[in-house]
């Protein structure tokens, strides 16, 4: 969707900033909104891209005014009450009034390490071809869904070159809604400059994204 | 997302949103959906075992070991993982390669995708609009902002990371280090060399 999120070639956000020696966490409660995140997701309830959309659904202005911790935590909170592991009333009164549903699965303390370190693949065994090579010119498609997608905004309808097949992969634009993995295959697609940006962008600058072969039509 | 912090009230009063984490951690803990052991299980992975200088590690052993430096072009996922890096993060690798007259950056403009078993978790600047919206149209201005102007003339190749695929720059090796061990390249690779938004450190008294 075109949310907040999709900020590739906005302007006006201002310096970068970055922090000298900056800690890994700047308060103790972001500490507990990542872990909670990664150990609520092992409930196996949603995705990662399910993650994402939830995120990227939020209003954009309570998008880009939050804290980064703070929009996983908001995001979080809504998936929650979505998939019915607790209500807004227990997270208004912060304890819990319903039983318990059922989840897939829960992570335990000895497990994480393990988990962790395994990660979760996205690649899938091939059930067709890939449709193009690396060489190949391509059109990336306007689209513009109301669903989860992650072909961004600034690179639709733009001709590119294919640069890498990457392999099979879990298509984000069904899983994060509860319609399965399709798996689909993923390149990365090399844009100039100018294609993106016009005549005026710097002439040393390409760019690449990683896109799903449904986002691509062959370029004459 | 101004990359504020919350340094005034942590710890005495307590701030909106960490009310609002606690209340979460605690419905789903009671619940029996999450485990305060998993949780603290979780911070302590990212706070104290996995960060920078893992991928240090292997942008040395590049430098250091040509066969290496073949693998990581050929499968990054299982090069990396010969150092014992894996997993979350960083299920599908690719290493991309700095070179006289070429420069690689990497930026996820979704969101904050980032190779978390070789880097860590981001930091702020790299999660925030600032850089997420500018790295794909201006790289030179935001490279200019960490204090790195390339020549005119390298070309650079932004890689937006709009799928679980993670990217490493593999830094050029500073000049002045022939024969140097492992361990002290890696002291010359910084986090923000692996993303491209500077070059490795020069070694000490050298002319950069």
């Amino acid at each position: 969707m075109n949310g907040g999120q999709d900020l590739g070639g906005m302007m006006g956000f201002g310096p970068i900033a970055p922090e000298a020696d900056e800690p890994v966490f700047h308060a103790e409660w972001e500490k507990r909104a990542l872990a909670v995140t990664v150990a609520a997701g092992a409930c196996g309830l949603w995705t990662i891209d399910g993650g994402r959309f939830a995120r990227e659904s939020l209003p954009p202005a309570q998008y880009l005014g939050k804290s980064y911790y703070d929009i996983w935590i908001t995001a979080l909170a809504k998936l929650v009450v979505q998939h019915g592991l607790a209500s807004e009333a227990e997270l208004q009164a912060g304890r819990a009034l319903t039983p318990a549903r059922e989840v897939r699965r829960t992570i335990r303390g000895d497990e994480v390490a393990a988990v962790l370190a395994r990660g979760f693949p996205y690649a899938r065994p091939a059930t067709a071809p890939a449709r193009f090579a690396v060489g190949d010119a391509v059109l990336t498609r306007v689209m513009n869904p109301q669903t989860h997608t992650r072909l961004p905004r600034y690179a639709r309808g733009k001709r590119g070159i294919v640069e890498a097949v990457r392999g099979f992969h879990v298509f984000p634009d069904t899983a994060a809604h509860g319609l399965g993995e399709t798996p689909q295959w993923l390149y990365a697609v090399r844009f100039t400059g100018a294609e993106l940006w016009g005549e005026d962008a710097d002439p040393s600058l390409s760019v690449s994204i990683e896109a799903f072969e449904p986002y691509l039509v062959a370029a004459a | 997302m101004s990359g504020d912090h919350d340094h005034d009230h942590d710890h005495s009063e307590m701030s909106e949103v960490a009310a609002r984490v606690r209340a979460l951690e605690t419905v789903l803990t009671e619940k029996g959906y999450i485990d305060p052991a998993a949780v603290d299980a979780v911070v302590e992975t990212y706070e104290t075992k996995i960060g920078p200088r893992n991928g240090a590690r292997v942008v040395a052993r590049a430098w250091s070991d040509a066969a290496y430096r073949e693998r990581l072009r050929a499968d990054a996922t299982a090069a990396i993982a010969e150092l014992g890096y894996s997993g979350r993060g960083g299920e599908h690798m690719v290493a991309v390669e700095n070179a006289p007259g070429r420069h690689n950056l990497v930026v996820c403009t979704l969101c904050s995708c980032y190779p978390w078993p070789v880097l860590g978790l981001p930091p702020v600047w790299y999660k925030s609009p600032p850089y997420r919206s500018r790295a794909v149209l201006d790289p030179r201005g935001v490279l200019r902002e960490f204090g790195l102007e390339l020549p005119a003339d390298t070309q650079i190749r932004v890689w937006d990371s709009t799928a679980e695929t993670r990217f490493i720059v593999i830094p050029e090796r500073p000049e002045g280090t022939d024969g140097w061990s492992e361990d002290r390249l890696a002291e010359l690779v910084t986090r923000d060399s692996m993303i491209g938004v500077a070059l490795a450190r020069a070694p000490a008294g050298a002319t950069p």
